[in-house]
């Protein structure tokens, strides 16, 4: 890149699907794609992914992990348009048909910075945002939804024949033109985590880091990418 | 004894067979029944079985059997006790005795006494099995002692005759109570063994009749008579032999074997010979012992039965030892009996043990320290917490148990109880959330910047900062309320609190001294005045000094004013508290008993008659003196001001006075006398004619002495008189009050109730309860105390403090008022904090049928019942609230500075509100509040509005003079406006967000202003220059080109309307959704179950649709199946061979027979060169090409598939843009043709060169929105081949000559079958359904929406139009287009007398307006229909304006039309026209001026959905849709369903086209130079597109070809290509002429580049090709041009 006078920037996303928790279902897995502007462009990394199954474990009655990476480096000269992850969570329902169990979108952190773990890793999805949000910025828990049935009539065939129905496309989640006609009820929760890495956002006049928190010392995550064993001492 | 042997050996062999048999059946039974009777169980078994051979019928059929075998065995036993008569005599008597000696022991045992020493055991104890069995025991011998147990024998069945004898007694008794009594006993032993051994020894004394007793006694008995027995034989009762070897053998080694063997079991086993000792030792403890083991018995019955399980068998053994020798050690066993404790010993010992402390309330004396009073602090007005509830109880046992300890006293506090913390337990939540997180916290756990928010929750705690942390305490003191109305009030109350409330009046106003405050300012203001006149006395007063004295007086005439006032209020009140005094004496006297304790004194405050007269009277005469004063002055003021008014008023008359004398002159004389009556008279006409100033009246003279008797009357009102002493009430609350006994019933009954009743408060802070108080029971005076002192600490700012009362009534609790407590200023704190007194006020309507008066309840104090008045409970409720002082005296109170939450932060701004004058924000008001209300300047309250009033007069402070909506929006705007203007990013941001179609999917814009060029713009600028000049030279036409314009707004605006209904979504736009499968659905698929798998004739079936939205590019493809081709033109045998005939004078008519007669003279040429033509089909689309291989003949057989890649323009694969695509599929055929180049010389024959020419045959265009729309085609289409192919003939292939023939032969031209689709089958947007503005009237509308709603239903497939919408966007119904309309009059004149050649011509004609489906231009949005006036000017219509005009001019022939709608290959949905002529049908289409008879199976028309006529539209019921199958005979109702029936006739709907069309003649010259230009045009492309060769034009061909064009025009295109042919061969003799005209309407010269281009005429690449073109406009009227070009290529052959 050109040192002086960058034409784009780099945005890096470096994070996992953590898990879910759908109270109901079992033997999940889930897609993701990423939606983005026109100014955007994927340059490396992958666009799209399916994860593996996974089932409920004994311990964590709740709680499907995945922990399935993402890592997708963007280029962009706007940050209109910036760049959303759609997650589609699908699973077989009572006759083995594969049905999808929720849609969910969130835009990728603006902020550069990382994620903290949890540190009360028994902690269930459910708690508090209060606290989550305390814990760390970069995690991100999803509502997840899915099209309802136009009529009671369709729910049940739909349900006999194991065709739900679905959006035409996972990715119109992320965009609210034409939402108003459909309608949705909410599934369970995906929670995510990332950790983003920015280059030369400030020097094309986008600030994104927050002015207050790099004051502070104290913060770990306001640090940014840089002094990534700082917050790891701690 | 043998004999016995003798016998015992045979009874113990069938005794053993027997029991062998036995055994098997019940083991468990065996042991029992099998039981050497040992000790207490043999004794039991013994009994048992006495009781058993009674019950046998009842037992197991085992237990019978054994019981048999033993009752046998007693009876033979009994046989030999008989033969031995003296042993049984001696054991007999015994035997009595010892079932005697049981009975005498029960009730001795019963009685507690101590049992006889001759008693050996008791029978309680052999019961428990530790009585001596040993006799028993013991007895049982060694393998050895074969002697000793003969010897035994011998004496047990003695002792067993005996025993049987009893028995036999006691089975008689038995028998009486028969089966039943054993289930009695079994059920009463419990009771007897629960109720101690009286019961029983009453039963026994009572006799042996009761069945429980039977069976105890029967045990015992047997026991006894065992030990009786055995203690018989071991004293040596029997012989002395026996007692020998009984004690040699037995008794020595084993006693203490058994003794350890009998430990295991019994905790106390004892030796036979401590049994003696021991019964009288523990007689006691045994019998004790008895009693508590006794009781347990029978539980423990089973248990010991099994305890002594392990014996069982040893027993058995034992018991067959009767008959056995076998021995074995544990046989050795001793039974002790059990320690036994007395059970008086037993509590005794437990008393010195234990301590069971007592429920009983302890005494309080024992709970404090001696010589003390318990202590109540909650008494002393001490807080004291709430203690935990506890049961009193567990609360007494514990104070029992605390203080039987050491120091148990400790525990105790003050007031004799335990000490105890509070109630942990708080009712509410108070806990705050985390809030304090440190420093050394988790960082995990660290705090998190966010941007601040107003939350409704975060505002709502002070916020966390400052080292105090929110370390914040109110008090809540709670002293007491006092009710001055309760419903529970008597009479008496109700004057006694009104009483009361004055005297507090009193009280107060005495407190504030009002009066005298102003009696002494109004001596002062005096004193002033006074000094002021005297200082100054007689001089001049200064104006100054005037208008102090002036203003001073003013002062005192106030002042007094107020003290009069005051002094009023002082003396009514008086005589109120007096009269309201008398009024409860009076009250109390009536009703002969005291209710309230208040006492009223008058105390008398004498007073020195004289000054005080003297003090009066100078009141007075100041007073009056001042009056005087004042009402001179008013006077003086009054007169003056009527003097005034006189001299106007004079002046005015006079001038009157004038007036009318000079209209009296004229006037009569009559008035004369009247003149002199009055002025008034005079002045009143004259004031009727002219209003004047009224008269003035003279002020009347202030009368002095009233002044002052009113004066002395005010003062004796208001004042008390002089010497009268000054009345001083005292209220007293010391009066007695009669005791209940002396009321009568309904005051008793009010007291009763006032008893009853509690008050408490709950305190509430921010609406939340946080305490209450106790409950306080309501006294007779209506006071309640609380005096307590709630402390909270608090987290959320307090908005509320709430104290609310209740009152209590048994369990019901009602709320009586909410008492708001203002939250304190944070000034106040606990120790200063003044008590507040709040009133409160319920409307609660209480009523009473006793003497109390009830709330809201209306009530009198006269006996008549007049005067009634209405009382609402109300009362004060003394608190305070304040802030808590902290330990090191910092108030804890949360900072003032900081600021509150949000409404607070609005307060500020308004400087004003915090001086308590809100609102006034106008400066100006503000400063004329200021002056008016004479603001102490100096007053540090009004530091802050001076201030202001300063700066605001400086006049700094302007008020905007706008006013502005969103003030905030200046901060938005990150750049400014111009800015924004002027950048180009900016812009091109703006267009995209705009959609523009240039830039509706631009990529990247760049991040810099300066990366950004002008470049991008160039095309969209330029597009905009576009549609405001007028481009004439590109257009050739300065009229197409305005109608372009129009045509261009049109689309602009559809366009528009159509982006914005592009973002309408429909669910299934954004759902998937399963349709719900009908009955049908499922019966269909049910029956595909059924079908075969491969079907022999498989169909195909309809992919699965794909929405464009998640596509890319390289997702879609588009498919083509190439199948065949008929009548490909095939090549002419060349060259040098002149035509035999002309045809010139071929006709029309002779067309068709063409082919034949060509045949004829050329068919031994084809023979002899084989191969007739070779023709490939080229497909191109979006500038990719594919070709098929090359194929032979006229008829080829491709069946091959081409691949086309599809990319949507601008990767933007949405719905909207794939239908706007203007792409079209061109189809070419070309035939590829080898020529052999000559060689050089000598290569000649050797090497063969051969190039490779194609050339053009025909071409068919598919537009691609017609493959997106009907998602596949599928058919036979006409190619387009040029009238006139040199070098190419229509020929007809000989083999095609058949029958099957006969058909096609109707037509002419090549056909190509095709199947084009698109992979994967994308979804073709629907066509907005909007609701278009109409001027059809609603129930046509409605009519025509049901119509083709019924359509769709039951026709899906067949297109139904009944409205359309025009050109202006308004739903329009069809018959309105069709209306006759007359053709261009000289096209009706070119064939005058052929009038099929007229409707050719006609047909061409229409054909000729240049075709531009409206699906393209308008992007699927809707079929625009325009009329055909419109369509004219506009020259540019869809199929259906070309229909609606073609029809309309058949029409005006006077022919039958109609037009189709319908679909049709490759169109889609379209239009035709159907005319019927000559008793048959012809279907035109009108786009190419074509027609079709109905039974041509090349017509492309392939659906017909309905006819529109001028008056109706049918719909097409019939099963087949097919033009070929179905009948037009709209008549037919069957068949064709009319719009307008009977039942909905026809309104008469007007047309909507014009009535006549009005043809402009073309201006020829404009043609002609349109051709030239086109020429030019054209001949500069070809040489550009081959670039690098160079393109030589043969001149003379090309003026030959220029003359053939007219005549092709002429001709319209038919048959004149072997004329052309045989001119140019004669011409050009040594060329090979490849070339064909072009025919094209025309519209723009772009269309005709390309067609050109298509052709490839120009990639002839041999070197030495000369080229020709020529070009011919035809002009029709109306500026419809048919244009022409001749294209040929040549090739110089030597």
């Amino acid at each position: 890149m050109t040192a002086n006078s960058p034409s784009v920037f780099l945005l890096m996303i470096n994070g996992q699907i953590e898990g879910a928790n759908f109270p109901e279902y079992d033997d999940l897995y889930c897609k993701y794609c990423f939606v983005y502007g026109h100014d955007w462009a994927p340059t490396s990394g992958l666009e799209e992914g399916i994860s593996q199954i996974t089932s409920k474990g004994r311990d964590s009655p709740h709680r499907l992990v995945w922990n399935f990476p993402l890592e997708i480096t963007f280029k962009s000269t706007n940050p209109l348009g910036w760049p959303q992850i759609v997650v589609s969570v699908y699973g077989p329902d009572t006759f083995g048909n594969d049905v999808v169990r929720g849609y969910g979108a969130t835009h990728i952190p603006i902020t550069p910075g990382q994620y903290v773990p949890l540190i009360f890793s028994s902690t269930p999805l459910s708690t508090p945002p209060l606290i989550k949000d305390l814990l760390s910025r970069h995690t991100r828990t999803i509502p997840m939804f899915v099209p309802e049935s136009t009529s009671r009539l369709q729910k049940f065939t739909s349900w006999l024949l194991g065709r739900r129905p679905e959006f035409t496309d996972p990715k119109v989640v992320a965009q609210g033109e034409g939402r108003e006609v459909t309608r949705v009820s909410s599934q369970g929760f995906v929670t995510l985590s990332f950790n983003i890495v920015t280059k030369d956002m400030k020097r094309l006049g986008y600030d994104t880091t927050a002015t207050e928190t790099t004051h502070t010392h104290t913060h770990p995550v306001a640090a940014g990418f840089g002094p990534g064993n700082q917050t790891l001492s701690m | 004894m043998a004999s016995s042997s003798d016998l015992r050996e045979k009874l113990r062999k069938k005794r053993r067979a027997l029991q062998h048999s036995l055994q098997v059946k019940d083991d468990v039974d065996a042991d029992t029944q099998a039981l050497v009777p040992t000790d207490r169980s043999q004794s039991k078994e013994t009994a048992q079985r006495d009781m058993e051979e009674l019950t046998a019928g009842e037992e197991e059929p085992g237990d019978t059997l054994r019981r048999n075998l033993k009752a046998q065995r007693l009876r033979r036993r009994r046989k030999l006790e008989e033969a031995s008569v003296d042993d049984k005599s001696m054991v007999e008597p015994f035997h009595e005795t010892v079932g005697e000696v049981t009975a005498v022991q029960q009730i001795s045992q019963s009685d507690e006494k101590p049992v006889e020493p001759c008693v050996v055991s008791s029978p309680a104890q052999s019961q428990r099995g530790d009585l001596p069995p040993r006799p028993q025991a013991k007895p049982v011998p060694g393998s050895s002692h074969s002697e000793s147990s003969t010897m035994r024998q011998r004496m047990k069945d003695k002792l067993k005759a005996a025993r049987s004898k009893a028995e036999s007694l006691l089975q008689q008794e038995a028998s009486q109570d028969g089966p039943a009594s054993r289930l009695q006993s079994l059920k009463d032993r419990h009771t007897l063994t629960r109720f101690d051994r009286e019961t029983d020894a009453d039963l026994r004394g009572g006799g042996d009749d009761h069945p429980s007793s039977l069976n105890v006694k029967v045990k015992f008995r047997e026991a006894v008579r065992r030990v009786r027995v055995d203690s018989k034989s071991e004293m040596g009762l029997p012989t002395a032999e026996e007692a020998y070897n009984f004690f040699t053998f037995d008794f020595d080694p084993e006693p203490d074997e058994e003794t350890r063997k009998g430990q295991k079991r019994r905790t106390r086993p004892e030796g036979e010979n401590e049994e003696g000792e021991d019964g009288g030792d523990d007689d006691e403890e045994k019998e004790e012992e008895d009693k508590e083991e006794v009781t347990e018995v029978d539980r423990e019955h089973q248990g010991e039965d099994e305890e002594r399980d392990d014996n069982a068998p040893l027993m058995r053994d034992e018991e067959e030892e009767l008959f056995l020798i076998d021995q074995s050690a544990d046989d050795f066993l001793v039974f002790k009996r059990a320690e036994y404790m007395g059970y008086q010993r037993r509590l005794q010992s437990e008393n010195e043990l234990l301590f069971t402390p007592s429920f009983l309330t302890v005494p309080a004396s024992s709970k404090v320290p001696e010589n003390m009073k318990p202590r109540y602090l909650e008494e002393e007005g001490l807080y004291v917490g709430e203690r935990p509830p506890m049961s009193l109880t567990n609360q007494n046992i514990l104070e029992n148990r605390i203080l039987k300890q050491e120091q148990g006293r400790k525990w105790f506090g003050d007031d004799g109880r335990i000490m105890a913390l509070p109630d942990p337990i708080k009712e509410s939540s108070t806990r705050p959330p985390l809030f304090h997180i440190e420093d050394d916290l988790d960082p995990a756990l660290q705090t998190v910047y966010r941007k601040a928010l107003v939350s409704k929750h975060a505002s709502q705690y002070i916020s966390v900062g400052g080292e105090t942390n929110g370390d914040y305490q109110l008090d809540v003191d709670v002293s007491g309320l006092i009710f001055s109305h309760h419903p529970l009030f008597s009479q008496e109350h109700v004057l006694g609190s009104r009483l009361v409330q004055l005297y507090d009046q009193h009280l107060s106003r005495q407190h504030r001294n009002l009066t005298e405050h102003l009696t002494t300012k109004l001596n002062g203001l005096r004193n002033t005045i006074g000094n002021m006149l005297e200082v100054h006395g007689g001089q001049r007063l200064t104006p100054v000094m005037q208008q102090r004295i002036s203003e001073y007086k003013q002062e005192v005439r106030n002042t007094r004013r107020l003290r009069d006032l005051e002094q009023e209020k002082d003396r009514t009140l008086l005589k109120g508290i007096v009269k309201i005094w008398k009024e409860i004496k009076a009250l109390r006297d009536f009703q002969r008993f005291t209710n309230t304790p208040y006492k009223l004194y008058l105390r008398r405050e004498e007073v020195e008659r004289a000054s005080d007269v003297r003090e009066y009277e100078a009141e007075i005469q100041a007073e009056v003196d001042e009056l005087l004063d004042e009402m001179e002055e008013d006077y003086q003021r009054k007169v003056t001001e009527y003097r005034r008014q006189q001299e106007e008023w004079k002046v005015w008359r006079r001038k009157q006075r004038a007036k009318n004398k000079k209209k009296k002159k004229t006037q009569s004389q009559l008035d004369d006398n009247e003149d002199d009556e009055d002025n008034d008279d005079d002045d009143r006409t004259d004031g009727e004619a002219e209003p004047g100033p009224p008269k003035p009246k003279p002020p009347e003279e202030p009368d002095m002495e009233g002044v002052e008797k009113q004066v002395s009357e005010k003062a004796s009102r208001i004042r008390r008189k002089p010497g009268e002493p000054i009345l001083v009430p005292e209220l007293t609350a010391s009066g007695p009050i009669t005791p209940n006994e002396q009321c009568p019933r309904g005051e008793f009954a009010r007291r009763e109730d006032v008893a009853k009743r509690s008050i408490f408060i709950k305190v509430l802070y921010n609406d939340k309860e946080v305490s209450r108080t106790d409950n306080r029971s309501l006294n007779s005076d209506f006071r309640v105390h609380f005096g307590q002192i709630f402390n909270l600490k608090i987290v959320n700012w307090p908005e509320s403090i709430k104290l609310q009362v209740f009152e209590v009534l048994g369990l019901s609790t009602t709320l009586l008022a909410d008492v708001f407590v203002p939250v304190p200023e944070s000034s106040i704190l606990t120790g200063s904090a003044p008590s507040e007194e709040l009133v409160f006020s319920s409307n609660l309507r209480v009523m009473f049928d006793h003497e109390a008066v009830g709330s809201d309840v209306p009530f009198s104090f006269e006996v008549d019942g007049s005067n009634r008045q209405t009382l609402l409970t109300s009362g004060k409720l003394s608190c305070s609230v304040s802030w808590a002082v902290g330990e090191d005296d910092v108030p804890l109170a949360p900072p003032t500075t900081q600021p509150k939450p949000m409404y607070s932060g609005l307060k500020q701004l308004d400087a004003i509100a915090s001086i308590g004058a809100s609102g006034l924000n106008d400066m100006k008001k503000l400063g004329e509040w200021a002056t008016e209300s004479r603001l102490d300047p100096n007053d540090p309250n009004n530091a802050d509005i001076m201030q202001l009033l300063k700066v605001a007069s400086s006049g700094e402070v302007t008020a905007p003079d706008y006013f502005r909506l969103e003030q905030l929006q200046e901060e938005f705007n990150f750049v400014s406006e111009e800015d924004l203007e002027q950048s180009r990013r900016f812009r091109l941001l703006r267009l995209r967000n705009q959609e523009v179609a240039e830039f509706r999917n631009y990529k990247f814009v760049p991040a810099m202003e300066r990366e950004v060029t002008d470049k991008v713009f160039e095309e969209y600028e330029r597009r905009l220059k576009e549609g405001e000049i007028v481009d004439t030279k590109g257009h050739l036409d300065a009229h197409r080109a305005l109608v372009a314009k129009h045509l261009h707004k049109i689309r602009e605006s559809i366009i528009n309307r159509f982006l914005i209904a592009k973002h309408h979504f429909i669910m299934s736009d954004l759902v998937q959704e399963e349709q719900v499968p009908t009955i049908g659905i499922l019966g269909l698929n049910l029956f595909k179950l059924a079908e075969p798998k491969r079907p022999l004739k498989p169909q195909r079936k309809e992919r699965k649709k794909v929405t464009a939205q998640n596509l890319s590019d390289g997702d879609i493809r588009l498919l083509l199946n190439i199948i065949r081709a008929y009548d490909i033109p095939v090549r002419k045998p060349s060259v040098n061979k002149p035509a035999v005939t002309s045809k010139s004078t071929r006709s029309f008519t002779e067309t068709l027979t063409a082919g034949q007669s060509q045949r004829a003279t050329q068919g031994s040429d084809w023979l002899l060169n084989q191969v007739q033509v070779r023709p490939f089909v080229e497909v191109s689309f979006q500038r990719s090409v594919l070709q098929t291989t090359t194929a032979d003949g006229p008829n080829p057989c491709w069946n091959e598939d081409l691949q086309l890649p599809f990319s949507a323009p601008n990767g933007d694969y949405s719905t909207a843009n794939l239908q706007s695509m203007k792409d079209e599929i061109f189809i070419n055929i070309f035939d590829e043709v080898q020529y052999e180049l000559g060689g050089d010389g000598e290569d000649r024959g050797k090497e063969v060169h051969t190039r490779l020419e194609k050339h053009w045959l025909g071409s068919v265009k598919i537009p691609f929105s017609t493959i997106y729309f009907q998602s596949r085609i599928d058919g036979t289409f006409k190619v387009d081949t040029p009238p006139v192919l040199l070098g190419y003939s229509k020929e007809r292939s000989l083999a095609s000559d058949g029958g099957y023939d006969a058909v096609r032969s109707l037509t002419e031209g090549a056909f190509i079958t095709l199947f084009i689709t698109i992979e994967p089958q994308l979804v073709p947007g629907e066509t907005i359904r909007e609701k278009f503005e109409s001027q059809e009237s609603e129930g046509l509308l409605l009519a025509s929406e049901v119509f083709e709603r019924d359509a769709a239903v039951h026709f899906p497939d067949r297109p139904c139009l009944t409205t359309v919408i025009n050109i202006n966007g308004k739903t329009v119904f069809i018959t309105r287009y069709l209306r006759p309309l007359n053709p261009p009059q000289e096209l009706l004149d070119a064939f005058p007398n052929s009038p099929q050649e007229a409707t050719d011509l006609i047909a061409r004609y229409v054909s000729l307006i240049p075709s531009l489906p409206d699906s393209v231009s308008f992007a699927g949005v809707c079929d625009l229909w325009s009329t055909c006036d419109q369509f004219l000017t506009l020259l540019a219509g869809d199929e259906e304006e070309h229909a609606v005009l073609l029809c309309n001019y058949f029409l005006s022939m006077g022919k039958k039309a109609w037009l189709i709608i319908g679909t049709a290959i490759p169109e889609g949905p379209t239009t035709y026209v159907l005319t019927y002529e000559q008793n048959r049908y012809l279907i035109w289409n009108p786009s190419s001026g074509q027609y079709y008879g109905q039974y041509d199976t090349f017509c492309p028309l392939q659906t017909v959905g309905c006819l529109v006529s001028a008056d109706n539209v049918w719909l097409n019921t019939q099963a087949y849709t097919s033009p070929l199958r179905i009948r037009f005979d709209v008549t037919k109702a069957k068949l064709w369903k009319p719009f307008f029936s009977r039942a909905f006739p026809n309104p008469g709907l007007s047309s909507v086209q014009p009535e006549e069309l009005v043809y402009r003649h073309t201006d020829q010259a404009a043609a002609a130079e349109l051709q030239d230009r086109i020429e030019k045009i054209l001949k500069e492309k070809i040489m550009e597109w081959r670039p690098r060769n160079p393109t030589r034009w043969n001149r003379y061909c090309t003026s030959t070809l220029r003359h053939f064009l007219p005549k092709l025009e002429l001709s319209r295109g038919r048959d004149v290509a072997d004329e052309h042919r045989l001119e140019l061969q004669s011409l050009l003799g040594d060329y090979r002429i490849s070339g064909f005209p072009l025919h094209l309407p025309f519209s723009e010269v772009r269309p005709i580049v390309e067609a050109v281009y298509s052709t490839g005429v120009h990639n002839v690449e041999a070197s030495n090709v000369e080229f020709a073109l020529a070009v011919h406009v035809h002009a029709y009227p109306n500026n419809v041009l048919s244009v022409w070009v001749y294209l040929a290529s040549l090739i110089r052959m030597r």
